[in-house]
């Protein structure tokens, strides 16, 4: 069993949803990055999601247009995310890591190479936005050989016959985007997230987790009531931009806005 | 390899693929949306109406055919092969590009969509995005760099008169590639009742076959007219690519002439060694982007790399995958020039045929009057002009420290 489906399994067995923040790696700066993830855990992070920078992030909006400008600034690279990733396992051997980012790092590196080095740094799952599983066979072969949970998105557009198929080439959880838009810019719409969660569920037997519009411990709390997580990117990604320039206050904020959203999803389930 | 036309209906292939180039990779959002495109597409392409409603417009209101004309004078002063231009300049809005958007806003009616969207460099693709979009009435907004809105406020004045919203794009190297990423940031968000009109053959399938589709006309129609007023078939075709539209255009209906050569040119901006230039097939490799894998300017940890040329319509990390594929297999030769090369090239031409090609054009020039050089005076190579030079000549004047 992957260190991913371990996780969501064991969340499950005891009723409750897996809160899984995202970050870009090398934002505000690269010796940065670990500190944070162990934040985010003690925090009450089940699953991280840690962004590759990209220099032309499509499907992002400007804060993590931003994120990655600033990320890239310091020359982060995708052997450089990988290699926090290895450190990060030197105090957490527990916490499943899922690099989310886009296709051509991964392409520069070569992919039998990218995914000998993430499964040796301990990487667990590859989430690849513009990468759809018609585009996947040469690749998604190389992550599934190494026990690398493959991680696709589904959208609020996917039909049925491709929430089936998307399904079955996936691995560990489906990503359910919320929302026709990019990161950070549309309002989540809960009944139809509800509906559309629900629907998936019947096609599909993978945990879903949902993301995109998630910004407080409201909108975590409803949308956990009606998948198997939540996914939090832009609402932290703008507090890492607003308190860059101090490390201590940037650590407290990011816990201040995770632990009312770990209590909300907790408070669900008793 | 010598291609047929049974080989050539397999490119691309159902997935959109050219040998190793093109494909879909984009978000989910979009998928359905590039699905039904194609669905409809190939249903319309084959549709007497809609063929028929194209070709009308392309008469009646761009003006074609577009003509081929003997550059006696530039052929006498180079002194090799005759020397033939294609007028696309001569088209409704002045470039190549309006065949295209003529092509997908009649797709977008059929399809019943009233906003469309477009990215834009030079700024030839907007204002023949906004002169379709006025005609039809539909609503408009053209996504440009922060950049090439400085460099082009010519055209970003007349995309307004047309009724066009111009977004200026501030992210990253603020060029095309920038304003491609915010088109298709806009068109996740808006996909249910927007078009997004893609200037040229690069973007996710189906678009690099739509847009060649259309812009074929131009080869159609040099392969006519060479054959009745040459009297042969060319021994060279040359086009400047960007994306590589009017390239791809004027060389798919030769692809199967083996006699045929063809040049694309690049920009070579302040010349490929020193990296600053826009040639991804002549200097860069295969890489994915804006939904297609194919040769892309990258670093070595696969970031796209900021591109150089005084052209802002070639300005441009990125190359359709249909080029990618050509070069690979060796039917078409990829070279560049400088950025000095073309403003030679565009002062040659204006001053010896008074005719004043586009900058990007002018790299082609530039380039075709060298290799006409080396050719027998019954040799044909034929220049695709793909634009005219009005737009560029604040861009000129200022090279030339004048202030207007
Ligand atoms: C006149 C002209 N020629 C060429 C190009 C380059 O585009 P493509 O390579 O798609 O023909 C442009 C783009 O703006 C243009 O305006």
């Amino acid at each position: 069993m992957s260190r991913i489906e371990g996780v969501l399994k064991s969340l499950k067995a005891q009723g409750r949803k897996a809160l899984i923040p995202y970050i870009t790696a090398g934002d505000p700066h690269p010796d940065q990055t670990v500190d944070l993830m162990h934040t985010l855990v003690a925090a009450g992070a089940d699953i991280i999601e840690l962004g590759v920078p990209f220099s032309d992030p499509m499907a992002d909006g400007p804060v993590i247009q931003l994120a990655c400008e600033r990320a890239l600034v310091h020359g982060t690279s995708l052997r450089q995310v990988v290699a926090m990733v290895k450190t990060f396992r030197e105090k957490d051997d527990k916490t499943p890591i899922v690099l989310m980012g886009y296709l051509n790092p991964m392409e520069a590196m070569g992919y039998e190479q990218f995914a000998d080095t993430a499964k040796a740094a301990g990487v667990d799952g590859i989430l690849t936005v513009d990468l759809p599983p018609e585009e996947a066979d040469e690749v998604a072969p190389l992550f599934t050989e190494r026990d690398l949970d493959a991680i696709f998105l589904l959208a609020p557009t996917t039909t049925d016959d491709r929430i089936r198929s998307i399904s079955q080439h996936s691995s560990g959880y489906v990503y359910y985007v919320s929302f026709k838009g990019v990161t950070g810019s549309g309002k989540i719409d809960i009944d139809e997230v509800a509906s559309k969660v629900a629907h998936i569920h019947e096609l599909t037997a993978l945990p879903v987790g949902v993301g995109f519009g998630i910004r407080d411990a409201e909108t975590a709390a409803a949308v956990g009531r009606v998948s198997d997580g939540v996914i939090v990117g832009s609402v932290l990604v703008d507090t890492i931009a607003r308190n860059q320039s101090d490390p201590d206050q940037l650590k407290r904020a990011l816990t201040d806005l995770l632990r009312p959203m770990r209590e909300a999803l907790d408070n669900l389930a008793s | 390899m010598k291609l047929t036309e049974e080989m050539l209906s397999g490119f691309p292939d159902a997935r959109g693929h050219f040998g190793a180039y093109g494909g879909r990779f984009v978000s989910e959002t979009l998928f359905d949306s590039l699905m039904t495109l194609e669905k409809e597409y190939k249903r319309l392409k084959n549709d007497p109406d809609f063929q028929a409603s194209f070709d009308k417009d392309l008469a009646h209101y761009v003006g074609r055919p577009s003509p081929l004309y003997l550059a006696e004078r530039l052929t006498r002063e180079t002194g090799g092969a005759q020397i033939w231009l294609k007028r696309e300049d001569l088209n409704h809005t002045g470039a190549h590009k309006v065949n295209n958007t003529i092509g997908q806003a009649l797709l977008a009616s059929f399809l019943g969509k009233k906003r469309i969207i477009a990215e834009t460099g030079a700024g030839q693709h907007g204002v023949a995005t906004a002169t379709v979009c006025a005609r039809l009435g539909l609503e408009c907004h053209v996504f440009m760099g922060a950049e090439d809105v400085q460099r082009q406020s010519l055209n970003v004045y007349r995309m307004k008169l047309l009724g066009a919203t111009v977004h200026a794009v501030q992210s990253g190297t603020k060029t095309l590639k920038d304003a491609m990423n915010d088109a298709m940031r806009d068109w996740v968000a808006n996909v249910d009742d927007t078009f997004y009109i893609i200037g040229t053959v690069a973007g996710p399938h189906p678009y690099p076959l739509l847009v060649r589709d259309f812009q074929s006309v131009i080869g159609r129609e040099t392969r006519q007219q060479c054959l009745s007023q040459a009297g042969k078939l060319p021994d060279a075709l040359v086009a400047c690519v960007g994306g590589g539209s009017n390239a791809i255009g004027m060389f798919y209906p030769f692809l199967t002439d083996e006699s045929v050569q063809m040049y694309g040119v690049e920009a070579g901006g302040l010349g490929i060694e020193t990296g600053q230039h826009a040639a991804p097939l002549s200097a860069g490799r295969p890489g994915v982007l804006h939904g297609n894998r194919t040769y892309l300017m990258e670093d070595e940890n696969g970031q796209i790399a900021s591109t150089h040329s005084v052209s802002a319509g070639l300005d441009y990390p990125g190359v359709g995958p249909e080029h990618s594929w050509l070069k690979d297999i060796g039917r078409a030769h990829y070279v560049s020039v400088t950025d000095d090369e073309a403003l030679d090239g565009f002062r040659k031409l204006t001053r010896v045929e008074g005719i004043m090609p586009a900058l990007e054009t002018a790299h082609a020039v530039a380039y075709a009057i060298k290799l006409a050089a080396t050719m027998d005076k019954d040799q044909v190579v034929v220049i695709n002009v793909s634009g005219r030079g009005d737009k560029d000549i604040q861009t000129i004047a200022k090279l030339d420290g004048i202030e207007m």
